[in-house]
């Protein structure tokens, strides 16, 4: 059923490009503008690992289109950090097909590490070294030398507001100029495609809207397609397409807007002494779809306000409080997956539990 | 290959510049073995063993000591994230473990001649120039074979602490066992253990070239009892190095997801 769920969600974005990839790969033609016409940024197919017994991603399929800012969403270990890795090609593919740009990232792993800029979680620069030396070795290694390296050096620096900081060493900047200098080097060699992993970490509010208004800057003026993984669900809603991960599958891929129209209607949330007692009994009297999550009643339905005022009728003396909200992309994470966002996902969610909110 | 060649030249040169910019491992890395030197001539003087016996095992010493922490920076560089930005960059694997390697060896083959400088400024070796200069590329094929040594330690490694385990078992008896410490022709297991050792051939070049064995004065290519001929030392020195070298290489080519912690 976890099949039906996500064809259903893929259909349209899928099939055009996928035919484009496959003529691509018959007819062997390597032609990067050809290749930049018609094929699609990044194309998953089938894509699985596994650490031992454990599944990290699961026959996961995908496409996205250059230009296109795409986040993959999910809490910690539901497998966004493993397609990371399997994306960035530090870890080798296992099974499934993963293109970039057309180029096989098994098998092409040169032309699909040219093309990609990697800013990961991890801090990677050397803390003993500048930033300007940290950025002159990132350079070499993807063959810039020489007045090239050094525009582009000057350029970057500037681009990021790094250059009055270029000759102080990593270890004595800030956590926010950090994550600027990782970026300057993820873009330094002026990648097709930016690969970003949680690159919200260790920044304050003003920085992380900083560094999204950049990322969108970049997409606009130079045509970077840009997939970036988080947990923070404010952060996705910046994308052009969000997808959701759980337990290794993807269970939601959209705009932010059609995933969170897909909810229909408004969510409640009622606070109250004994939520358990309180959700049962809206059931009974109101036979409504009530459930308990982390201690707060909540209910999805078309019409908010005149729920409202029939909760607050019925039940209003046990009602702490009540919040009346559009649906927010965790609501619809909850609606795909059966589990709370912050969830530990220690197990595989029930099957008809997640049939049954599917379909609604 | 051309192409990968500033690549190995930038890798190199962080390794110089991160280990010069650390004054403690500096001075770790040169002091204690002068000390050893001094400590071990000094108490050994009435065997008939003085500092200029201790000086190529010194050498040695300093070679393995470097070379060793020099590649133990392959486990910082994991841990502190360096490495993954290397690994996803579109270089070959060689050119990686080559920048590392040859950084690691060209630190220890500075301190190697910064301390031979000492030994020829204090008149206690007196090698001819052109000695001094065979000794010191003999230094350099020693130096990578080290280096690479570390390198094949150090790479599956997840902390440092693993690593000191390794040196205090296997590393430092290699150089005791080496003819550094006591001049081989031992028999038994240990002249064996002391035969079989790659080290040891370094250790008698450098007593060849930059010792003098046995008080000769000219280049020693006469048969002495222990200490094994030129065409060995070098044989034996850079097939140790190239072989190791060459397990380097595929122990880093394997990519897995060990690459990552």
């Amino acid at each position: 059923m976890a099949l039906g769920v996500r064809t259903l969600l893929l259909s349209t974005p899928r099939t055009t490009g996928f035919s484009a990839r496959r003529a691509f790969n018959f007819d062997g033609l390597k032609s990067p503008s050809y290749i930049l016409s018609t094929t699609p940024a990044l194309s998953l197919s089938h894509l699985t690992h596994r650490y031992g017994e454990r599944v990290a991603v699961d026959d996961l399929s995908l496409e996205v289109a250059p230009r296109e800012v795409f986040v993959l969403l999910g809490p910690n270990g539901s497998g966004k950090t493993s397609l990371f890795r399997l994306l960035s090609t530090l870890i080798p593919i296992q099974s499934g097909e993963a293109s970039l740009f057309g180029f096989d990232i098994r098998t092409q792993a040169a032309e699909v590490r040219q093309r990609l800029g990697v800013v990961f979680q991890a801090p990677s620069l050397d803390k003993k070294l500048t930033v300007a030396e940290n950025l002159r070795h990132h350079g070499r290694l993807y063959g810039l030398g020489g007045s090239e390296l050094a525009r582009r050096m000057e350029q970057i620096l500037g681009r990021l507001k790094l250059t009055d900081r270029a000759n102080d060493r990593v270890e004595t900047l800030s956590g926010g100029l950090r994550r600027r200098a990782e970026l300057a080097k993820g873009l330094l060699h002026d990648p097709q495609l930016l690969l970003l992993d949680e690159p919200s970490t260790g920044l304050d509010p003003a920085a992380r809207i900083d560094l999204w208004r950049y990322l969108l800057q970049l997409r606009d003026e130079q045509g970077m397609t840009i997939v970036a993984t988080t947990h923070l669900l404010d952060e996705a809603e910046r994308a052009d397409r969000i997808g959701i991960m759980h337990a290794g599958k993807l269970v939601a891929l959209d705009t932010p807007a059609a995933l969170q129209a897909s909810i229909g209607g408004d969510t409640i949330l009622i606070r109250t002494a004994d939520p358990a007692a309180l959700a049962v009994a809206i059931n009974d009297k109101l036979s409504a779809d009530a459930r308990v999550m982390d201690s707060v009643v909540r209910l999805e339905q078309p019409a908010g306000a005149e729920w409202l005022a029939k909760l607050l009728a019925s039940f209003g003396p046990q009602i702490q409080s009540v919040t009346l909200g559009k649906p927010t992309l965790e609501d619809v994470f909850i609606a795909r997956t059966g589990h709370r966002f912050f969830d530990e996902p220690t197990e595989e969610p029930d099957p008809k539990k997640k049939k049954k909110r599917t379909r609604q | 290959m051309t192409s990968s060649l500033p690549v190995i030249f930038t890798l190199a040169e962080r390794e110089l510049v991160r280990f010069f910019r650390q004054r403690n491992r500096v001075i770790g890395a040169l002091v204690q073995p002068i000390l050893f030197w001094l400590l071990f001539s000094e108490g050994l003087k009435q065997q008939n063993l003085g500092y200029q016996h201790f000086f190529p095992g010194t050498l040695a010493m300093i070679l393995l000591f470097t070379a060793i922490f020099a590649t133990i920076s392959i486990i910082e560089d994991r841990n502190e994230g360096f490495l993954q930005g290397v690994l996803v960059a579109p270089i070959p694997r060689f050119a990686m473990v080559l920048g590392k390697v040859l950084g690691g060896a060209a630190i220890a083959l500075i301190q190697a001649i910064l301390f031979l400088l000492l030994g020829w400024a204090s008149s206690v070796v007196t090698p001819t120039p052109t000695d001094a200069l065979l000794g010191t590329i003999l230094m350099a094929v020693m130096a990578v074979a080290l280096t690479s040594l570390g390198f094949a330690i150090a790479w599956r490694m997840d902390s440092s602490q693993g690593f000191h385990a390794i040196m205090s078992v296997f590393l430092l008896p290699m150089w005791l066992l080496s003819g550094a410490f006591f001049r081989q022709g031992a028999d038994g297991l240990l002249g064996w253990v002391v035969a079989v050792n790659p080290l040891t051939y370094g250790v008698a070049g450098l007593r060849r070239y930059i010792e003098h064995a046995n008080g000769m004065d000219r280049l020693a290519t006469d048969a002495i009892p222990g200490v094994p001929p030129l065409w060995l030392c070098w044989s034996v020195s850079i097939a140790f190095a190239v072989v190791l070298l060459f397990a380097c290489w595929r122990i880093a080519a394997a990519r897995t997801a060990g690459d990552l912690k």
